[in-house]
């Protein structure tokens, strides 16, 4: 019942123009983009991938943000066949932020596949892939473009548990470069952890150090549900942190207490954390800074506990400030300590208008300056 | 038929299938239609559904489908059509099997329909009736291993596929014996055991999952386990489906990246209440939103489940053995609205009437009768057999225990309940109490 062609050669079975033998007897042979499947009789290349990292050969290396997720990714993809990575130039182009450098040449085309840009397509054959039981991890290039996967991510990986009675899960890491602060223009600057931390079946992460980024990104890979893994882009190469070269991992739904103190609670996540360390330093006074690294499940224990000690509470995030993640911090303290607080929760955060192009980007964004102003205020209030 | 558009009785075709509340089976299902299928497997040349099927017959003749839809081209699915017909040399109990699965399919919607309308079913409800040989006729051309995924249109697929009727049926109702829990509903049928991937609601939104579960049977059979990949992914669509972007951009995945997947398009004819010419560019003939993907692509009569077999088994095997894509433009009819509430305002009755009287059970039954010596008794036994395990589906159904509340916060995420302070977990909704 084939419907002949109209002129031209006849679609052959495989309808591969090259006119491959795919299919027949020989090596087993998938088109997936570069050099195909390899054997799997390969020998293992080395390991560490020393030419990936630039890093000191110690049991700690010295590594970026980058540099650490690379490595979680490495080290999953040798623990695990079963994790691959999908997105536009991820292969031998190593992603559009070279996350993904070396990955291709290491594990090959057909674990590390470039797609064609099409979000909605990456995620949705994702999720195709991680009912099947694989543990993919597709790259998105940019936060503003996770639009077009919106529908994938939440009708279809978010509820997937739920109307199945947990018989199909989705164990599928979305990672995204997010937030502001590299120059680019809207659509590339953008904070969206509250509209996905808002759909239940996602978990949303936001790493804020390498160290953080590695642990959390190997625990989001191994979690069995979808994880979407936010990569603060201003601090991809920041900094550099010691990162541990052994796996480990750092639980998704669990904050970080970065410094304790007395008089203040700070509340933040992503690159906002390290703005907000600069003001606390500035301002000498005895804060404690909660780094939540989960945005959804919500720690709300860990924030709860500090505002009880210490009854005033700064929240300092990128998104813009009415229905973020803030909003819904400061709901649950005013719920939980009311009594305990001294002064009204605070939130230093963007504007409620579109990211700025590059020239406003940083009077958008919260800076030590609006933060330390903040601080003021609560402390004095 | 409250809810429905009222009928005019006296104009039914003898053996029409619908009526919901006396029996859903053909009273005589011998008609032309047994000699124009044994046309098609002797392969004389002319139309093979000319008689049967009236589509195909506008198609052929000058008479317009009024769905603005011909049907396969009668001369490109002789050319093409396989010298002896497959399904002809299967076995008795094989075809009565497809035929005892659309009678099953038949009567379970007509349940459906009646538990929807006494508000036995909540939600949304899109009955199968009219397509039944596309998911039984398909399913047979597969295997078990092989995945199948589907849109909302479903429950065909789940029994074709070999769920049990009665958590089919309990799923409806929202019962802890459905298929998930009651979780589901109407539109989300899923089997793990028989490799069923759901039911999807966002029409088009399953087919880069198709391409995705394509993907992932490719890389377990020859990455994991390093051997040859033979197992291939049915992708079903509507025809509504075509003009998402989502499929398009898993059509170029498929055909990119080499994977087994065919998306077979059930193509009734109508998006909602939208016909497809009304909707669908190039509608009279959508095999060429293949090509543009280097997709193989067949049309198929979809209201004959023999030609359906006969027509997908030698695609699959193709597909199978070449790990590339392909589309099918299925041609079929659904005799019901899109949904329960739909008025059916956008085709007229006369153009049922031409579908209902090619109805693919009353097809089957009378090549069975002609060529196998199946007797009326021994149809009207199947029947009533039918009938009676539908009958048990919804008493079934109906006594499965409704979901307690703690139901609401199960199946969210891997943790149960969770440590998700403040969310409103069940106890608090009981008790009252927050204990933060």
């Amino acid at each position: 019942m084939t419907r002949p062609r109209a002129p031209g050669p006849p679609l052959s079975a495989t309808g591969d123009p090259s006119g491959s033998q795919r299919g027949a007897a020989g090596p087993i042979r998938i088109s997936l983009h570069a050099p195909g499947f390899p054997t799997t009789t390969e020998p293992d290349p080395p390991f560490p991938p020393t030419s990936i990292l630039n890093a000191p050969q110690d049991p700690v290396a010295n590594l970026t943000l980058v540099q650490a997720i690379n490595l979680a990714l490495v080290q999953e993809m040798e623990r695990d066949d079963r994790v691959i990575i999908l997105g536009e130039d991820v292969g031998p182009n190593g992603g559009v932020f070279r996350v993904t450098e070396g990955l291709h040449k290491r594990f090959g085309g057909h674990r590390v596949v470039d797609t064609p840009l099409a979000e909605s397509g990456i995620i949705g054959t994702s999720i195709g892939l991680a009912m099947a039981g694989l543990r993919p991890v597709p790259e998105i290039q940019f936060d503003g473009f996770l639009g077009p996967a919106y529908d994938q991510l939440c009708s279809h990986a978010a509820r997937m548990r739920t109307r199945t009675r947990s018989a199909f899960t989705v164990p599928l890491t979305v990672r995204v470069p997010v937030g502001g602060g590299i120059h680019a223009p809207e659509l590339h600057s953008d904070s969206p952890e509250a509209i996905y931390a808002h759909q239940p079946g996602l978990k949303v992460v936001m790493p804020a150090s390498p160290y953080d980024a590695k642990g959390l990104l190997i625990s989001a890979i191994r979690d069995p549900d979808p994880v979407l893994f936010f990569e603060p882009k201003r601090i991809y190469r920041a900094f550099r942190e010691e990162v541990p070269e052994d796996e480990y991992t750092i639980p998704i739904g669990k904050a970080r207490v970065v410094a304790e103190g007395e008089e203040m609670t700070m509340v933040s996540w992503g690159a906002s954390v390290v703005q907000c360390m600069q003001a606390i330093e500035k301002s000498g006074r005895s804060i404690e800074l909660i780094d939540l690294r989960t945005i959804w499940p919500l720690d709300t224990e860990t924030i709860l506990e500090s505002v009880r000690k210490t009854g005033r509470v700064v929240i300092v995030h990128e998104a813009p400030k009415s229905g973020g993640w803030g909003a819904e911090i400061a709901t649950r303290i005013t719920e939980h300590c009311f009594l305990h607080l001294e002064a009204p929760p605070q939130r230093v955060a963007g504007f409620d208008t579109i990211m700025p192009y590059y020239k406003l980007e940083m009077e958008y964004m919260p800076d030590a300056a609006r933060i330390a102003k903040a601080i003021d205020e609560t402390a004095a209030y | 038929m409250q809810g429905q558009r009222p009928r005019d009785e006296g104009q039914r075709a003898k053996w029409t299938i619908t009526d919901l509340r006396t029996s859903l089976l053909p009273s005589r299902f011998m008609s032309s239609t047994a000699s124009a299928h044994s046309d098609s497997r002797s392969g004389g040349g002319a139309a093979p559904e000319a008689a049967g099927n009236p589509a195909a017959a506008s198609a052929n003749g000058a008479a317009a489908d009024p769905s603005g839809r011909p049907a396969a081209r009668a001369t490109e699915r002789t050319e093409a059509a396989p010298a002896a017909s497959l399904a002809a040399e299967l076995p008795d109990d094989v075809l009565l099997g497809w035929l005892r699965d659309m009678l099953l399919i038949r009567e379970f919607e007509v349940r459906t329909m009646q538990a929807y309308q006494e508000k036995k079913i909540g939600g949304f409800c899109h009955v199968y009736i009219g397509q039944e040989a596309v998911a039984v006729g398909c399913t047979a051309a597969i295997e078990r291993r092989d995945p199948m995924v589907t849109a909302y249109r479903d429950h065909g697929h789940a029994l074709a596929r070999g769920m049990d009727p009665r958590h089919c049926m309990a799923e409806m109702f929202g019962r802890i014996g459905g298929c998930a829990k009651g979780k589901g509903g109407s539109m989300h049928m899923f089997d793990k055991a028989n490799n069923l991937f759901g039911g999807h609601g966002i029409v088009g939104a399953q087919t880069p999952l198709g391409a995705g579960l394509a993907f992932a049977t490719k890389y377990e059979d020859e990455v994991i386990e390093g051997r040859r990949s033979d197992r291939v992914t049915l992708c079903f669509l509507g025809d509504g489906a075509l003009n998402q972007g989502a499929f398009h951009e898993a059509k170029n995945l498929a055909g990119l990246l080499d994977l087994p997947v065919i998306f077979v398009v059930e193509n009734n004819g109508y998006s909602m209440g939208t016909s497809i010419s009304r909707g669908t560019t190039m509608g009279h003939d959508i095999s060429v939103k293949a090509a543009g993907y280097g997709i193989e692509a067949a049309v198929i009569d979809g209201m004959d489940v023999m030609t359906v077999y006969d027509a997908m088994k030698p695609l699959v095997d193709r597909c199978r053995a070449t790990s590339r894509p392909a589309f099918v433009d299925m041609r079929t009819y659904r005799y019901k609205g899109h949904s329960m509430s739909d008025p059916r305002k956008y085709r007229t009755r006369a153009e049922e009437e031409q579908y209902e009287a090619s109805d693919p059970i009353g097809r089957l039954a009378a090549w069975l009768e002609s060529s196998r010596g199946f007797s009326k008794q021994r149809y009207d036994e199947l029947a009533r057999e039918v009938r009676q395990q539908v009958r048990d589906c919804v008493k079934w159904a109906e006594a499965s225990p409704e979901p307690p509340i703690e139901e609401l916060y199960t199946d969210v995420y891997v943790e149960r309940f969770g440590p998700y302070l403040g969310t409103s977990p069940p106890q608090m909704l009981r008790d009252g109490a927050d204990e933060a």
